[in-house]
């Protein structure tokens, strides 16, 4: 089974379409990667595959639920990484992956969810500081420790590394990739075009609310001639 | 243009928006249908008490009584059976108060004591405007003290102090929705029974203040923490974020004014021993059944406040924008609560009447008062209006917490409207 089906989706806000009718199909324990230049419309469709915004046209299923009507059964799947998300900054790190693993009982145990998460996050002594005191790196390491630690069947990430600097980068990396090896999915967006080709399985170069072009890096390499991706972004775009 | 004008003219347009003119323009709106309203009570004012009259007294100083009240007074009953007069006076036909001059009144004088007068009154409502009702009768008795003291020193009559400085002795007694209070004035009644409900209005207002901010400012956080998002992907039901949140903010708020009404209840602890009249013995002080009732009200109201803070807090942007998005419903808030302290809801005029009941917050501060003057149907009125407004508005704020707006804002609905006013415009300047 797919794990997400989108097919002619649009968005509109009001008056301006920022999605043009954009379809493709993840695979389940894939990566997949959106790219494109600022204001493509990589954002607004992860928002929309997130439930949080609704569709103005076409259709989306993840993991065989309509997201129109069964909204709330993705949630259960899902995990969304917003591209500048916040923690609420009177709780420290681990009153907050606690306060999140909370709300995934009675189906998953919270203390083992704690667990992973304070792996994740991997902020040592600092997990118990308020995070009104992280620094921008620290709080998307709690982040990304917030949307892996429930193992979701789908992670929707947003500029997953973004803020963040090489060594630490390189580490979220690894987490990611090692929990699709648990099965989850992975839907991630990125300018960075050095990190898609490193773990993206497959990706969809979007431009102006519309895909231009999609598949494996490697073979998108070979089809424009390019030497990477950054090459093919501009053979394309062009 | 300089850096100044630059700076200025930023200001003045992020401060001069729809959200900051509106509740001035609608408070202003109020403010004078207020004047007209309490304009009308001036006039009232201006004019005479309306009283009964009864003079058992044939004597000179019950002819010269009648006379100065005549000219001090409109008197719409003149009788001369005392218990016909206190029915009629029920039933309001002989005015604000029934004046009884006995028949010793004149014997007494010349006698050399003061003239006995007893006085009637009957109280249609509570708060500052039926204190004047009595008060013009008071007003007229006093003139007609200082008309008999007058006559006796012009006449030479007697040359005992005392008695010249007071020559009438009054009784007073207040009738109040069929209950019978010997021994005061209606004006010495209010002061008393306002002393309960001057404190639950202002708590009813300090609650929906305190806890309406915190539901605004909460959401401010959210969106200015950008911790929204996440919560809303989460699986939890869109309704119970919205309940949490509405009771989070009731709980805080309820502590804080609970704290606020302590320090309240000292002062009123130490002024409630200069009361010299025992509302129980009168039937008039409160039983648990009308406690019960203030709180239902008290609660509802609480929770219309809530929602409709809820709704603000949806538009919010940030934090700060947050806290001017209160004003509103502070004014709301404090519209009834200045009402309630000169008039209760049945003497109001009409569309004073019908801004108040709009009010969901006025019901519980005028709850005392209906209670005290018997209207119970308006509390259970009030009581479902309030609750009908509470689920609408919460079922309001769940659609809305459903809905692209809460995270996209209104930014362009707002140039649709933009674009949809030029157009009107420059077809209007073709035509
Ligand atoms: N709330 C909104 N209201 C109106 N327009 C919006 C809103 N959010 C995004 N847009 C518009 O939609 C288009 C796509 O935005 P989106 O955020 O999806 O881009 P993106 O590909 O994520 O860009 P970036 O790489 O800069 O994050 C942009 O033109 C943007 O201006
Ligand atoms: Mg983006």
């Amino acid at each position: 089974m797919a794990a997400i089906t989108v097919s002619g989706l649009t968005k509109d806000y009001g008056h301006f379409h920022a999605v043009k009718g954009v379809s493709f199909e993840v695979d389940e324990g894939e990566v997949f990667g959106l790219i494109g230049p600022n204001g493509a419309g990589k954002t607004t469709t992860l928002r929309v595959l997130a439930t949080l915004l609704e569709i103005s046209g076409g259709s989306v299923t993840i993991f065989g639920r309509d997201l129109k009507g069964e909204a709330p059964a993705v949630r259960k799947m899902i995990s969304y990484l917003p591209e500048d998300a916040g923690a609420y900054k009177n709780m420290t790190g681990r009153r907050y992956l606690e306060f999140i693993s909370g709300f995934f009982t009675p189906e998953k145990d919270p203390g083992q969810l704690l667990e992973r998460g304070l792996h994740i996050a991997n902020l040592k002594e600092r997990i118990d500081d308020r995070v009104e005191t992280y620094s921008k790196g620290m709080t998307r390491r709690l982040l990304v420790a917030r949307a892996l630690m429930i193992e979701p069947k789908l992670a929707i990430l947003d500029e997953l590394t973004s803020g963040l600097d090489v060594l630490n980068a390189q580490e979220i990396r690894r987490v990611v990739r090692a929990q699709t090896q648990q099965g989850t999915t992975v839907l991630l967006s990125s300018h960075n075009m050095l990190e898609v080709e490193l773990m993206c399985d497959r990706i969809a170069l979007i431009n102006d609310g519309r895909i231009v072009e999609s598949g494996r890096p490697k073979e998108l390499k070979e089809k424009y001639g390019a030497s990477n991706i950054e090459e093919v972004f501009v053979e394309v775009v062009k | 243009m300089s850096g100044l004008g630059r700076i200025f003219w930023k200001e003045v347009r992020e401060l001069l928006t729809p959200a900051t003119l509106v509740p001035i323009i609608i408070m202003a709106i109020v403010f004078a249908m207020l004047g007209s309203a309490f304009g009308g009570i001036q006039e009232e004012m201006e004019e005479k008490a309306q009283v009964g009259l009864i003079i058992d007294d044939e004597g000179v100083i019950g002819d010269f009584a009648r006379a100065s009240l005549n000219a001090s007074t409109t008197i719409v009953y003149n009788g001369t059976d005392l218990v016909e007069g206190r029915a009629m006076l029920m039933d309001g036909e002989a005015g604000d108060a029934l004046i009884y001059i006995p028949y010793n009144f004149t014997s007494n004088l010349l006698g050399g004591s003061p003239g006995w007068v007893q006085v009637f009154y009957h109280m249609k409502g509570t708060g500052l405007s039926s204190s004047l009702d009595s008060g013009k009768v008071g007003g007229a008795l006093d003139t007609l003290s200082t008309d008999i003291s007058y006559a006796m020193i012009v006449s030479n009559f007697t040359s005992n102090a005392t008695l010249v400085l007071e020559p009438m002795v009054m009784s007073s007694t207040t009738f109040l929705n069929d209950k019978e209070v010997e021994g005061v004035t209606p004006s010495q009644l209010d002061a008393v029974l306002s002393q309960g409900q001057f404190i639950v209005p202002l708590i009813v207002m300090l609650v929906i203040i305190m806890a309406g901010s915190m539901v605004i400012s909460s959401m401010g956080n959210e969106k200015e923490n950008k911790t929204l998002e996440t919560l809303l992907t989460l699986p939890v039901k869109r309704t119970w974020i919205v309940l949490g949140k509405l009771a989070g903010a009731a709980v805080v708020g309820l502590i804080v004014s609970m704290i606020y009404m302590v320090g309240l209840g000292f002062y009123y602890s130490s002024l409630a021993g200069t009361s010299e009249i025992d509302l129980e013995k009168y039937a008039l002080a409160l039983g648990i059944e009308d406690y019960v009732l203030i709180g239902i009200s008290l609660f509802l109201a609480l929770l219309c406040g809530l929602a409709l803070c809820m709704i603000l807090g949806i538009f919010t942007k940030n934090y700060k924008a947050a806290q001017s998005m209160t004003l509103p419903i502070t004014m709301l808030a404090l519209i009834p609560m200045f009402i309630s302290l000169f008039s209760d809801f049945a003497s109001l005029p009409g569309p004073v009447q019908a801004l108040v009941f709009a009010i969901p917050f006025s019901a519980p501060m005028f709850a005392i008062s209906n209670i005290t003057l018997g209207y119970y149907w308006l509390v259970v009125a009030g009581i479902i209006y309030c609750a009908i407004f509470a689920a609408a508005t919460m079922l309001l704020a769940v659609w809305m917490f459903k809905r692209d707006i809460l995270l996209t804002g209104r930014v362009r609905s707002a140039e649709k409207k933009k674009f949809a006013l030029g157009g009107l415009v420059s077809n209007l300047w073709r035509k």
